[in-house]
């Protein structure tokens, strides 16, 4: 099997590997990396449990060979909690608003809006359906993933209006 | 029974509050441990070759390719395995009803009976190389005639579903109460019909998965299983191992959903076991999903044939059915499935007689086993369908014709007639079922719900609404045990085997166990779902945790209490009446200085080397409970749903969805309420998307989530849920089970609206899953074409 270089920031640590060019990114992230919060729920590339974010875009980490990434910066659900350990308001919202039961789909619901608010942070809830209709869920029934976008939305809104003045 | 003794009332009130998860932080983090997540040193990676046949004969197996393939450690056939493990699965659940059992084979042997069938068994350096080497191995099959549709199986010519037996039918089931014929021979009207509902499958995000550990010094072995049932799995693999009992352990860390299908044992779980103890290697086992369509536990295939004998006012006098349950290839839960069906049947309602015959086919698909709801979503579909023709025959209301035949509140606890699947007489406990139905009704607007449907018309808009009402036998036993544990440290440590597939468990223990010692929730530790962690356990199913591993967290803590109050008070040397306890800490309420804490109590438990103890100290500040429920708590709801039908397209858009619901005294408010919402959406998709199809020849022909639609952001409403808490009688806390209950009327409420909705009066649906195809097809069928 061929062994291809590859270098990738992930969370804003470089790493440098040799993979198999077969090696989708998500194995490469879980197994070369170690970060096993991404997870593969269906390795088809619909239900979303393996989005992570390629260089401020989501991505199906199952869709995509390691090798593509190249020089990209990666970031994983690991990578979403503040610098000081802190939930982000976003997971802040999840926990607030009962938006995961077995926590399997999270990381990309994560990811997914965590795009959806980097571009948007007034969303309306047909809008945030909308961001993650292409993310399974078979616990919650979706609601309670939209109430936490939208909670997370609002305060980090606040935040960015308080800051501005 | 009051859960609240005054003397035991603790300061903090966790119970009934909505109280936030403790496992959530972990997950928002990635920090998980999902069983794929579990990285043990030189683990080696399996991949399973399964049959792409649905029913063949193995005439030969050529793994001479595969097993030169750089890489591949071993690969093992049938004739491969320890003579324990060539033997089929043991039957867990035996009736004597059953007059053919096929269970299945952890590898097949010389027959495979349905697509996905597992054949031969690749352990390697990757997945990768796993299931390269497994496209290298070379199967001769002698292709046989298989069956497909159940009702076909159990014709004459039909071909077999096992060339060893000499039919298709499994068991039949004849069980009946009440006086039948005077029932229907004394009725002003009989209406009838025939309902379907077709296979799905759970789906939990998570596939299934194993990681086997061999510890070659101490012959233990250690699986970790994303299951639902850690001792049942023991059980199993003691058998099939033939393994010192004392020296097998499971463990299911986080588990990605469960649903059903996880609580049963797969080969998959043995073959792992055997290699890593051959290999002297952990084996990791991870299934994709393709394969968990093929070889996940399915449910729902049945045909209803219904009859319900009325008087002429409406009232309902006695039910013959007729039901014939598609099992798929393999027996696993012997009878259960359909058994819990048919007595669901009278749900919420008085019937005085009813009659079933029931049976049970083997055809060439994936087994079935309970999928959430477990047989009761087709059992209220068929009811509920059969209320609304009635109502119809007989120009009523479709809430009327309910309300007059509930089962009123003062006829409990009310004997059914039946015998339930947990072998007691099936009798409700407690509920109101017709205040359950009008609180519904209330919230929905039904009574103003036929101007707007006016209006709509006016709009040229399609709006309908349906109603559908069940009760679910929850908590099942024979138990589920709980150790509380005071520890040297003064934490608090909660010992049980239940696991849980995110419905926040440790969560609801701790906050039962936190009451109870007046503690906050942060001195807890929870040790679940680990078969070392306490001697005997069942697993998660049938709505059961809350009733037998919550009542007996409770129990146990409540004794705990005692003994930390009795201790203190020979410490303290006052009475135990003088004592309160707050924050781990025990004093005398006149002079809080004189006090002790936990970590004093439980050091001086656990005594001194070499001394006796004084007279009135016992040894460990901990209790072992296992809570025998004496029968099953019954859950009841109603599914009140409004719709729009796009008669265009067969398109439906959920406009309000109330949820009445019943699940006794709420432990966690939050956490019910997600379990409500959550099994709604299994419902809708039920109801209308989730079809797993098959062809003629059991060829399954969608094994993928763009043939096979789960219910996305935008087909689940906020559902709208109306509590009403009337705890049980039949355990201490009150509770009954909630993961279950917005499943089971969906189909039927929703189906109803989209009838509602149409202009058709003659059109009847009959069928689950109403998709916008198939409800396209039966608008534009014109009327007077001929049926076929």
């Amino acid at each position: 099997m061929d062994k291809i270089h590859i270098k990738v920031s992930v969370n804003h640590q470089a790493y440098e590997r040799e993979v198999d060019s077969r090696c989708t990114l998500g194995d490469f992230l879980r197994n070369d990396l170690g970060l096993t919060g991404t997870h593969y729920g269906c390795e088809h590339g619909v239900c979303g449990a393996c989005t992570v974010l390629l260089d401020s875009k989501s991505v199906r980490s199952c869709l995509l060979l390691a090798v593509q990434a190249n020089g990209s910066e990666i970031t994983t659900i690991e990578g979403l909690a503040n610098d000081d350990g802190t939930l982000s308001e976003l997971q802040q919202a999840f926990t607030e608003c009962h938006a995961l039961q077995c926590g399997f789909c999270t990381p990309g619901m994560l990811t997914t809006l965590t795009e959806l608010l980097q571009e948007n942070l007034s969303p309306t809830e047909a809008q945030v359906k909308s961001a993650i209709s292409g993310n399974l869920c078979r616990c919650t029934g979706y609601q309670p993933i939209v109430d936490a976008a939208l909670l997370a939305a609002s305060r980090l809104k606040a935040k960015l209006i308080h800051s501005a003045k | 029974m009051d859960i609240i003794d005054s003397k035991l009332l603790a300061k903090q009130a966790y119970i009934g509050s909505r109280t936030l998860r403790t496992e959530d932080t972990a997950l928002l983090k990635g920090l998980g441990q999902f069983v794929d997540d579990i990285k043990l040193e030189n683990t080696l990676f399996s991949g399973v070759l399964r049959s792409p046949h649905a029913h063949a004969k193995i005439i030969s197996i050529d793994t001479i390719q595969a097993a030169q393939l750089p890489g591949v450690h071993a690969i093992y056939l049938h004739k491969d395995l320890p003579p324990s493990a060539q033997k089929r699965l043991p039957l867990n659940t035996p009736n004597a009803a059953i007059t053919l059992v096929m269970t299945q084979e952890i590898l097949a042997s010389s027959e495979v009976c349905y697509v996905g069938e597992p054949v031969a068994f690749v352990v390697a350096d990757s997945r990768y190389i796993a299931e390269d080497a497994c496209s290298m191995i070379e199967v001769d099959y002698e292709i046989l005639d298989a069956t497909s549709d159940c009702l076909d199986a159990l014709k004459e010519n039909s071909p077999l579903s096992h060339t060893t037996a000499k039919d298709n039918l499994i068991a039949t089931l004849p069980l009946s109460y009440g006086d039948i014929d005077k029932a229907f021979s004394s009725s002003a009207v009989i209406v009838q019909d025939i309902f379907s509902q077709n296979r799905g499958s759970a789906h939990p995000m998570e596939t299934r998965g194993y990681v086997a550990e061999f510890h070659k010094a101490t012959s233990q072995l250690t699986i970790w299983s994303a299951g639902q049932a850690p001792h049942l799995e023991k059980k199993t693999l003691i058998d099939m191992l033939d393994w010192d009992p004392e020296k097998i352990r499971i463990i299911m860390n986080d588990v990605g959903g469960g649903f059903g299908p996880k609580a049963i044992f797969y080969p998959e779980e043995a073959l792992v076991a055997i290699a890593a103890c051959d290999l002297n290697r952990p084996v990791k086992w991870i299934e994709d999903r393709r394969e968990h369509f093929l070889s996940g536990s399915q449910e729902r295939e049945q045909y209803w044939n219904i009859a319900l004998a009325l008087t002429q006012e409406g009232k309902i006098l006695g039910i013959q059915l007729q039901m014939t349950h598609d099992n798929g290839a393999y027996l696993q839960w012997g009878v259960i499935l359909p058994y819990i069906g048919v007595t669901t049947t009278p749900g919420p309602y008085v019937v005085p007689a009813m009659n079933v015959d029931l049976k049970m086919v083997f055809t060439n698909k994936g087994p079935t086993s309970p999928v959430r709801g477990a047989g009761r979503p087709q059992a209220v579909f068929a009811m509920e369908r059969i209320l609304d023709k009635a109502a119809k025959v007989l120009s009523m209301d479709r809430a009327n014709i309910r309300q007059i035949n509930f089962i009123q509140p003062e006829q409990m606890p009310y004997n059914v007639g039946f015998i339930y699947r947990d072998g007691k007489a099936m009798i409700y406990d407690s509920g109101n079922y017709p205040q359950c139905q009008t609180l519904a009704l209330q919230k929905a607007n039904y009574d103003t719900f036929a101007s707007r449907q006016e209006k709509a018309k006016l709009e040229g808009r399609h709006i309908g609404i349906g109603i559908a009402n069940f009760v679910e036998g929850t908590g099942l036993g024979p138990f589920e045990g709980a150790t509380v544990r005071i520890q040297q440290n003064g934490r608090v440590t909660i010992l049980t085997a239940a696991a849980a597939q995110g419905q926040g468990h440790k969560t609801t223990f701790m906050q039962i166990c936190a009451d109870q010692l007046g503690i906050d929730l942060s001195l807890i530790d929870v040790i679940a779902a680990d078969t070392n962690a306490i001697s005997m356990g069942i697993g998660t199913f049938a709505c059961r945790i809350t009733v037998t591993t919550g009542n007996s967290v409770f129990l146990a803590a409540q004794n705990v209490r005692s003994k930390v109050f009795s201790l203190a008070a020979f410490l303290l040397q006052c009475e135990v009446s003088q004592l309160d306890m707050a924050d781990g800490i025990v004093y005398v309420v006149d002079q809080p200085h004189k006090s002790k804490t936990f970590s004093d109590l439980a050091r001086v438990s656990q005594g001194i080397p070499g001394f006796s103890f004084p007279k009135g100290v016992t040894n460990g500040l901990e209790d072992t409970q296992y809570f025998l429920p004496s029968q099953a708590a019954y859950c009841n709801g109603t599914a009140v749903v409004e719709l729009e039908v796009d008669v265009e397209t067969g398109q439906i858009q959920i406009l309000n969805y109330v949820m009445g619901h019943d699940s006794g005294k709420l432990i966690n408010p939050l956490i019910v309420d997600g379990q409500v919402q959550g099994a709604v959406a299994h419902g809708i998709g039920n109801a209308t998307l989730e079809w797993m199809r098959y062809d003629e020849q059991g060829q399954p022909i969608t094994t993928n989530f763009g043939e096979y639609l789960l219910p996305a952001s935008e087909d689940v409403p906020r559902v709208s849920i109306v509590h009403l808490e009337t705890p049980s009688p039949l355990n201490p806390l009150g509770v009954k089970g909630a993961g279950e209950g917005g499943t089971i009327p969906a189909a039927a409420a929703i189906i109803s609206a989209i009838e509602n909705a149409l202009d058709d009066a003659s059109i009847f649906l009959k069928d689950t899953p109403m998709t916008p195809q198939r409800l396209f097809e039966i608008l534009k069928k014109p009327a007077t074409a001929p049926q076929h």
